[in-house]
C-alpha cells in the first residue's frame, strides 16, 4: 500500500471577487501518475501555484510527505521534494544551460539532510540530466539560443534537478510536434519508474490518457471528476465542460 | 582565478599603487581628487551588488552613505576613535538599516523596494536635519587631527584609507560573484519566481545583498567628515551620490566588478576635472544625461559594447 | 486654545490634502493604472510651476489661466516621453530596473536644468486671491491654499467623469486591468497608454500652478514631493481616484498636525515614513487593490 504523498483539503483561493479555487480535495499517492485536465481558466495554474507556494491559498490545508505546507515559502517546498515546471519556460537568461541546472542542484539537492555534493558530483548529475532530455550538445548555450522545445526540456530538466518526490509538469507539451510529445512522455514515464510521483497538467488528450493512471478534472475552480481516465472522459460534466451544452 | 588569489592580487595592487603615488606625486590635489574617485569606486561597487547582481535598484545611496558619515560625527564628538573604528561602526549601522529596510520592502515588487529606498534617504535626512547634536541644518565643523597615523600628512592618510576600502569592496564584489551566493543572486535577478521554485531562498539572499550593499556605502561615508571638515545635510545627502552610484555601474557595466570600477574612474575623473572648469550644476546635468543615454542605448554598459555576446560566465563554487 | 490649534491644523490639513491629490492624480494614472514608475512626475510639476511663473512675471497672466495655456504642451511632452520609454523599455520587456533608472535620470536632469535656468532662488506668483484670508469662526483659511484645493477637486472630478464616461477614458481603465483583453478587441494598448501617460503629464501643468500659488517654489522641492505622491498613490490603492483622494487628505492632515505640534522641518519624514509603513504593512492600500 503506497503512502499518501500529497493531501489537499478544502483548498480555496480568490482574487478579489473572483473565485479561482473552490474547496479542492485531492489525494495523491506515492508513485502515482496523475493527469489534471480542465478548460482554460479552470484554476489549474492557480492550483499549481498554491501547491508550490508561489501563491498563498486563502483557506484549506496542504500536507506533503506528512508535513503541513501552509505558510512555507516556495523554496522550502522545493527542498522538501515538491517541484514544478513553468507553463511558460522561465530560464535564467544570463546563465548557460548547464548553469541553469546548477541552481537547483546547489540550492535544493545539496540541502537535503545529509547530502554532500562535490563539484564533480554536480557536474556528473548535470551531464546525466542533459542526457535524459537530449540537450548535451547545448550545455554551454544560452537560453536565448534555444528552440521552443529545447527550452521546455530545460525547464523540465531544471525541475528534475531538484530531485523531487513529486513533480508537477505544467502544460509542458503545448505546441510540440507528435514525436516531440512522445519524447517528453517517455521521459516522464521513465522518471515515474524511478520513483517520482508525477502530476501532468495537459490539454493534449492523447498524452494525458496514455500517461495517467488517474485523471482529475477541474472546471471553474471546482473538482468535478477524479478517477480512472476512461471513466472520467465519459463523465457528462467533463464532456459538457469541454464541448459545451 | 580563485577568490583567495584575487584578494591577494588586489592587496598587492593597492600597496603598489599607493607606494607609486607617494613617490611620484608631489601635488596634494591629486590625493584630494583621487579620494573622491576612490569613494565613488566603493559606492558604485556597493550599489552594483544589489543593482547588477541581484536586480534591485537602490535610489537611496545618499541615505546609507550619510549614516556612515553622521555616525562618524557622533563618535568623533563623543570620544574621537581612529578612522578604522568609524568605518566599522558606519558599516555595521548602515548594514543594519539596509537589513531593516529590506525586511520591510523586499517581499514586494522591485519598484516598491526602489521607492522605499528613496523614502529611506529622505527620512534619514529629515532626522539628521532636526538633530542639533550633529549640527542640524546648520551643519557641523570637524577638525582634522594634526598628524595622521603612519603617514603624518592627513590627506595622504585619507587617500590610503579610501584606497584600501576601494580594494576591499572590489575584492568583496568579486568573491560574491564567484560564490554560491552570487550564483543565487544571479538566479534571483534573472527570474525570481523560477529561482524560488528551484530552491533558492530568495528573500534571505536579497536581504544579505541589501545589507552588504548598505554596509559598504556606510563604510565609504565614515571618513567623509574628516575629508570635508564641514558637513551639512544638503551636501551629505546630495542627490549626486544617488545619481552617480547608479550611472557609474550602468555606464561601466553591471554584470561584474569591472563595470563599476570603469564607470567610477570614467565618470569620477570627468566630474573632478569638470567641477574645476564648469559649474557643478552643469556637471551634474551631464551625468544625468549620460545616465539616461546609457540606460536607453547601451543596456550593458561599456563592457557590453566591448564584448557584446559574452555575458558574465560564472563558476558556482 | 489647544482645540483652536487642533481644529485649524486639521482643516488646513484637509485643504492641503486636496492640493496633494492634484499633484498625485498624474501618478495615479501613470503608476497606479499603467504601472509606469514615473519618478519624474514631481519634477514636471515643478516645471509647470516655473512655466506658470514666467507667464505671470512677464505678462501678468494669472497662474490658473497660465496652467491651462501650457497644458497642451505638457500633453505633447508626455507623449514624447512615453514614446522614448515605450521604445526603449516596454517593447523589450525590461520595464523594471531600467525604466525606473530612466525616469530617475529624467527627474534629475529636469531639476538640474531648472537650477541652471532659474537658479536656486524661491519664486512666487502674484494673483488677487493670494494674500487674502477667509475667516470662519476661529478657523482661518488662507485663500492661497483654498483656491488650489477647490481647483484640485474640480480637476479630479473632471478626470473621474472622463474615465467613466468617455470611450478613451474607459479604454484607459480597461488597459490598466487587462491589456490582453483590449488587444483582442482590436484596440492597441500602446495607443491607449500613450494617451493616458500624456494625460498624466498634462495634469502636472495645473498641479504646478497650484503649487506655486500655495508656496514659493525652487527647483529642488520636487524631491519632497516624490515621497508624498508615491505614498498617496500606494496608500490610495494604485489607480483608484477615491482612494487616492482619501489618502491625500489623510497625509495632508498628518503633515499639518506634525507641522503644528512638532515643527515643519519634520514634515518630509511624515510622508516618507507613511510610505514606508504602507509598503511594509498594507501595500494594497486603504481601499485595497491587488
Amino acid at each position: 500500500m503506497s503512502e499518501t504523498l500529497l493531501q489537499v483539503r478544502g483548498l480555496a483561493k480568490h482574487f478579489g471577487g473572483f473565485v479561482a479555487l473552490d474547496d479542492i480535495e485531492l489525494d495523491i499517492k506515492e508513485g502515482e501518475r496523475v493527469g489534471l485536465i480542465g478548460p482554460n481558466g479552470s484554476g489549474k495554474s492557480t492550483l499549481v501555484n498554491c501547491l508550490s507556494g508561489a501563491l498563498k491559498h486563502d483557506s484549506g490545508s496542504v500536507r506533503f510527505d506528512g508535513m503541513p505546507l501552509d505558510g512555507l515559502p516556495a523554496y522550502q517546498r522545493t527542498r522538501l521534494g515538491l517541484a514544478r515546471s513553468f507553463q511558460l519556460p522561465k530560464p535564467f537568461r544570463s546563465l548557460t544551460v548547464v548553469q541553469n541546472l546548477h541552481v537547483p542542484l546547489l540550492f535544493t539537492a545539496k540541502h537535503r539532510a545529509g547530502a554532500h555534493l562535490t563539484s564533480a558530483q554536480i557536474d556528473a548529475r548535470c551531464e546525466e540530466l542533459l542526457h535524459v532530455v537530449a540537450l548535451e550538445g547545448k550545455a554551454q548555450a544560452r537560453p536565448r539560443d534555444l528552440t521552443q522545445i529545447e527550452m521546455r526540456k530545460l525547464e523540465l530538466a531544471r525541475a528534475m534537478a531538484a530531485a523531487p518526490k513529486l513533480l508537477i509538469a505544467d502544460e509542458v507539451m503545448a505546441g510540440l510536434s507528435h514525436s516531440e510529445i512522445d519524447d517528453i512522455l517517455a521521459l516522464l514515464v521513465k522518471l515515474n519508474q524511478s520513483g517520482v510521483t508525477v502530476i501532468l497538467i495537459e490539454h493534449i488528450m492523447r498524452a494525458v490518457m496514455s500517461f495517467s493512471q488517474r485523471l482529475v478534472c477541474l472546471v471553474a475552480g471546482k473538482k468535478i471528476a477524479d478517477g480512472k481516465p476512461q471513466e472520467v472522459v465519459l463523465n457528462p460534466d467533463v464532456e459538457r465542460a469541454y464541448l459545451g451544452e | 582565478m580563485k577568490n583567495s588569489t584575487f584578494c591577494l592580487v588586489t592587496a598587492i595592487v593597492v600597496i603598489v599603487f599607493f607606494g607609486a603615488a607617494m613617490l611620484a606625486v608631489t601635488n596634494d590635489y591629486f590625493f584630494f581628487a583621487g579620494y573622491v574617485v576612490l569613494q565613488y569606486i566603493v559606492l558604485a561597487t556597493a550599489w552594483n551588488i544589489l543593482g547588477g547582481y541581484t536586480g534591485y535598484i537602490n535610489f537611496g545611496t545618499a541615505g546609507f552613505f550619510a549614516i556612515g558619515a553622521y555616525a562618524a560625527v557622533v563618535l568623533h564628538k563623543l570620544w574621537g576613535p581612529p578612522i578604522p573604528v568609524l568605518i566599522l561602526v558606519g558599516g555595521v549601522l548602515s548594514g543594519l538599516v539596509g537589513l531593516g529596510m529590506g525586511m520591510l520592502t523586499l517581499r514586494l515588487r522591485g519598484v516598491f523596494f526602489a521607492i522605499g529606498t528613496l523614502a529611506l534617504a529622505i527620512v534619514v535626512q529629515t532626522f539628521v536635519t532636526n538633530w542639533d547634536f550633529v549640527g542640524g541644518s546648520r551643519g557641523v565643523y570637524i577638525i582634522r587631527p594634526a598628524t595622521a597615523p603612519l603617514l603624518g600628512n592627513y590627506i595622504h592618510y585619507l587617500f590610503l584609507v579610501m584606497l584600501v576600502l576601494a580594494g576591499f569592496s572590489i575584492a568583496l564584489a568579486r568573491c560574491i560573484e564567484h560564490s554560491t551566493l552570487g550564483f543565487g543572486l544571479a538566479a534571483v535577478r534573472d527570474d525570481e519566481l523560477a529561482a524560488e521554485a528551484a530552491g533558492v531562498p530568495t528573500l534571505k539572499l536579497k536581504l544579505i545583498s541589501t545589507a552588504l550593499s548598505g554596509a559598504l556605502m556606510g563604510m565609504a561615508g565614515a571618513p567623509l567628515p574628516y575629508y570635508v571638515t564641514y558637513l551639512d545635510p544638503t551636501s551629505g545627502f546630495n542627490l549626486a551620490y544617488a545619481v552617480n552610484s547608479i550611472a557609474m555601474p550602468l555606464i561601466g557595466g553591471m554584470t561584474s566588478w569591472v563595470g563599476p570600477l570603469l564607470g567610477a574612474i570614467f565618470l569620477g575623473t570627468i566630474q573632478q576635472t569638470a567641477t574645476v572648469t564648469i559649474s557643478s550644476s552643469l556637471n551634474l546635468l551631464i551625468v544625468g544625461v549620460l545616465l539616461v543615454l546609457a540606460v536607453v542605448i547601451a543596456p550593458d554598459g561599456i563592457i557590453g559594447l566591448w564584448r557584446p555576446r559574452r555575458r558574465r560566465a560564472q563558476e558556482p563554487l | 486654545m489647544f482645540a483652536d490649534l487642533l481644529l485649524n491644523a486639521i482643516v488646513s490639513g484637509v485643504v492641503l490634502g486636496g492640493f496633494y491629490a492634484a499633484v498625485s492624480v498624474g501618478l495615479a494614472i501613470s503608476f497606479g493604472m499603467l504601472d509606469i514608475g514615473n519618478l519624474a512626475h514631481p519634477a514636471f510639476v515643478i516645471l509647470g510651476s516655473f512655466c506658470v511663473f514666467v507667464l505671470n512675471q512677464r505678462w501678468g497672466i494669472d497662474p490658473l489661466i497660465g496652467a491651462i495655456l501650457i497644458t497642451p504642451f505638457f500633453f505633447v511632452l508626455g507623449a514624447g516621453l512615453y514614446g522614448v520609454y515605450h521604445y526603449s523599455f516596454e517593447r523589450r520587456g525590461e520595464e523594471g530596473l531600467r525604466g525606473l533608472a530612466f525616469f530617475f535620470g529624467i527627474l534629475f536632469i529636469t531639476e538640474v536644468a531648472l537650477i541652471l535656468g532659474f537658479g536656486v532662488d524661491y519664486r512666487f506668483v502674484q494673483a488677487f486671491y493670494i494674500d487674502a484670508t477667509l475667516h470662519i469662526g476661529f478657523i482661518d483659511l488662507a485663500w492661497r491654499t483654498l483656491v488650489p484645493c477647490i481647483v484640485a477637486f474640480v480637476m479630479i472630478g473632471v478626470l473621474q467623469v472622463f474615465m467613466a464616461k468617455t470611450y478613451i477614458g474607459r479604454a484607459i481603465l480597461a488597459v490598466s486591468q487587462d491589456s490582453l483583453a483590449l488587444r483582442l478587441m482590436s484596440i492597441n494598448p500602446s495607443r491607449v497608454k500613450l494617451i493616458a501617460f500624456s494625460l498624466s503629464l498634462a495634469t502636472a501643468a495645473m498641479a504646478g500652478a497650484l503649487l506655486i500659488i500655495i508656496q514659493p517654489v525652487e527647483p529642488s522641492i520636487g524631491r519632497d514631493y516624490i515621497g508624498r505622491v508615491f505614498a498617496i498613490v500606494v496608500l490610495g490603492g494604485m489607480g483608484s481616484f477615491p482612494g487616492m483622494l482619501l489618502a491625500a487628505i489623510l497625509l495632508g492632515v498628518a503633515e499639518s498636525l506634525t507641522a503644528t505640534f512638532y515643527g515643519p522641518s519634520w514634515a518630509p519624514a511624515v510622508s516618507f515614513g507613511i510610505l514606508l509603513l504602507t509598503l511594509a504593512f498594507r501595500p494594497a492600500g486603504i481601499l485595497g487593490r491587488v
